[in-house]
């Protein structure tokens, strides 16, 4: 039985002339992780600020944990924890200090230290926030957001700025909100990071969805054909081989690329070729569509449109 | 937690970070100190013919204003700009804390704090000057304190709408409260200073509010010390603050 955390429906915003948002649909299960993504420009942070209640919208229907996030009240508030984007906690207070102050805020609050323990700050939870690394104070973030034991969590550009063992170390904290069975909406640019973490994937473009899916089947990725390269031969291969092969054929910059839906089989025509000694496959390479390759496709580059 | 112990909750960390703040403690309970020690030894022997009394029982509900602005509009203004163009504002607006609850507590902060230097600058004023200590117009201090308190804070509110950036909440709130000091006679016994001036500083809270606790300190006072037209007008710019920050207080981060 699947339960919709979130449901969007037909949602417009505008700025003034600009139409920033122009007809976005949204489901979100419970207990999934859900990846927003999309680049700047496309209307992710004024879709986000809607289902967090800090903005209102101009047309649509939208609930977020059944309730109109544009009715926000107090039980709906210590329902839903936030990481922003841009968020320094108050320097002067410790991280135990920091989240009593937040605890307090709830009604029935998750344990101080445990909380601590869940983030991995153990060993800093007596430092001044000002005092904590930028990997740290996110993740005192990710705790001040699950302080109020949230069924749902809205992470903006939670890594942002981190380096990768910062960000491997968020995503296994991320992991395993999963595990606590909490609902998380997360916004990034980063393709890997969805690739790591979502159970599905939205791209928003120009105010719009183009895509949602699970990250190995996003915009017909699964279907997607495989690409074959390895560096040119001397001699031009022989016309039996590209029969034999099959896909599409192309050369670039000195390697010949082919793109197959049927890889295994290519590659047994290439391999066995090469280990006659009719062919060389010097640097052969296989890969399937990145998720970054499919998003680059579907956001037209991905590029600003402001 | 809900109601008054919410309040509280959230009062309690305001404190913490208050004392911890270097930069809050040393200009809002140092600095009227040091200025009230200053101003002491240069024109402590004087007398201000005009009002009849010594100049060191002048600058103790001066040095208090000053204190009492600094504990609230200086410092409010101050911190609402690091906290809204830190996220905290935004992200404090999305938890479960009513905002009249962060309100209360940051009202709470500055009444308290001014109590403080109320007594700090009092005791100081007392034991090396030999100010004496009202008791009689107590009443009437503790109502100024309150009403000021709230229009100062209130003003505070509204003052960070005009504050583009961390940066710049400093000079913006001391340029809007240092040339009132002088103006409304806080630095200045206002004896010396023209009346055209004196008419101008009318207009501000400032000059109301000194009046109010000059009236308490001094000893020539009858009665309560209660002066009502003074508080009325302090009230007032509490109630125009208060809806200043209604139209144009703003939780999420100008930059960004």
């Amino acid at each position: 039985m699947s339960e919709q955390v979130i449901s969007v429906r037909g949602l417009h915003k505008s700025y003034g002339e600009v139409e920033a948002v122009r007809g976005v649909d949204l489901e979100v299960e419970r207990g999934e992780i859900f990846a927003f993504l999309g680049p700047n420009g496309a209307g992710k942070t004024t879709t986000v600020s809607v289902l967090e209640g800090y903005l209102e919208r101009n047309a649509g229907e939208v609930e977020v944990l059944g309730v109109d996030p544009g009715h926000a009240d107090r039980p709906w508030r210590s329902r839903i924890g936030f990481v922003l984007q841009e968020c320094r906690m108050d320097p002067l207070l410790t991280v135990r200090e920091t989240l009593r102050q937040y605890a307090g805020y709830y009604r029935s609050p998750r344990d101080v230290a445990e909380t601590i323990e869940l983030v991995g700050l153990a060993g800093k939870a007596d430092a001044r926030a000002g005092k904590l690394s930028g990997g740290q104070q996110r993740r005192l973030d990710v705790a001040v957001a699950l302080i109020g034991d949230p069924e749902l969590l809205f992470l903006d550009e939670p890594t942002t700025g981190f380096d990768p063992s910062a960000r491997r170390q968020a995503w296994e904290v991320i992991g395993g909100l999963r595990d606590l069975g909490k609902t998380v909406f997360l916004t990034t640019h980063y393709m890997d990071e969805a690739q790591a973490l979502a159970d599905r994937v939205a791209v928003i473009a120009s105010g719009r969805i183009v895509a949602t899916g699970t990250p190995d089947d996003l915009g017909g990725r699964g279907e997607a054909p495989t690409q074959i390269s390895f560096d040119a031969p001397a001699t031009e291969p022989a016309g039996d081989l590209k029969a034999a092969v099959g896909g599409e054929w192309a050369g670039e910059n000195g390697r010949i690329v082919v793109r197959t839906t049927e890889p295994t089989r290519a590659l047994h025509e290439l391999t066995g070729r090469a280990l006659g000694g009719g062919l060389d496959l010097s640097r052969l390479e296989v890969r399937r569509p990145s998720l970054e390759d499919v998003y680059l496709e579907l956001t037209d580059g991905g590029g600003d449109e402001d | 937690m809900s109601g008054v112990p919410l309040v509280l909750h959230q009062f309690r960390f305001e404190q913490k970070v208050f004392w911890r703040s270097p930069a809050a403690v040393f200009f809002t309970v140092m600095f009227p100190v040091i200025f009230l020690l200053i101003f002491s030894s240069l024109f402590g022997d004087d007398t201000i013919e005009e009002l009849g009394i010594k100049t060191t029982v002048y600058y103790v509900p001066g040095i208090i204003t000053l204190a009492v602005v600094s504990a609230s509009l200086v410092s409010t203004a101050i911190r609402l700009t690091e906290m809204r163009e830190s996220g905290r504002l935004k992200r404090v607006r999305g938890t479960p804390l009513p905002p009249w609850a962060f309100v209360a507590a940051r009202f709470g902060n500055s009444f308290v704090v001014s109590v403080l230097m109320v007594l700090l600058v009092t005791a100081i004023g007392h034991f090396i000057y030999d100010v004496p200590i009202p008791t009689e117009t107590i009443p009437s201090l503790l109502v100024t304190l309150l009403v000021g308190t709230f229009a100062f804070c209130t003003l505070g509110f509204a003052l960070t709408a005009l504050i583009p950036n961390e940066d710049a909440a400093p000079p913006v709130t001391n340029f809007v409260v240092l040339p009132l000091y002088f103006l409304s006679g806080v630095f200045i016994p206002q004896s010396e200073i023209p009346q055209g001036v004196l008419d101008f500083s009318n207009i501000f809270p400032i000059r109301h509010f000194f009046e109010c606790f000059l009236a308490g300190y001094d000893p020539t006072t009858t009665g309560a010390g209660f002066e009502w037209g003074n508080l009325a007008i302090l009230a007032l710019w509490g109630v125009a603050g208060l809806l200043l920050a209604l139209r144009f207080f703003r939780w999420t981060p100008k930059n960004g």
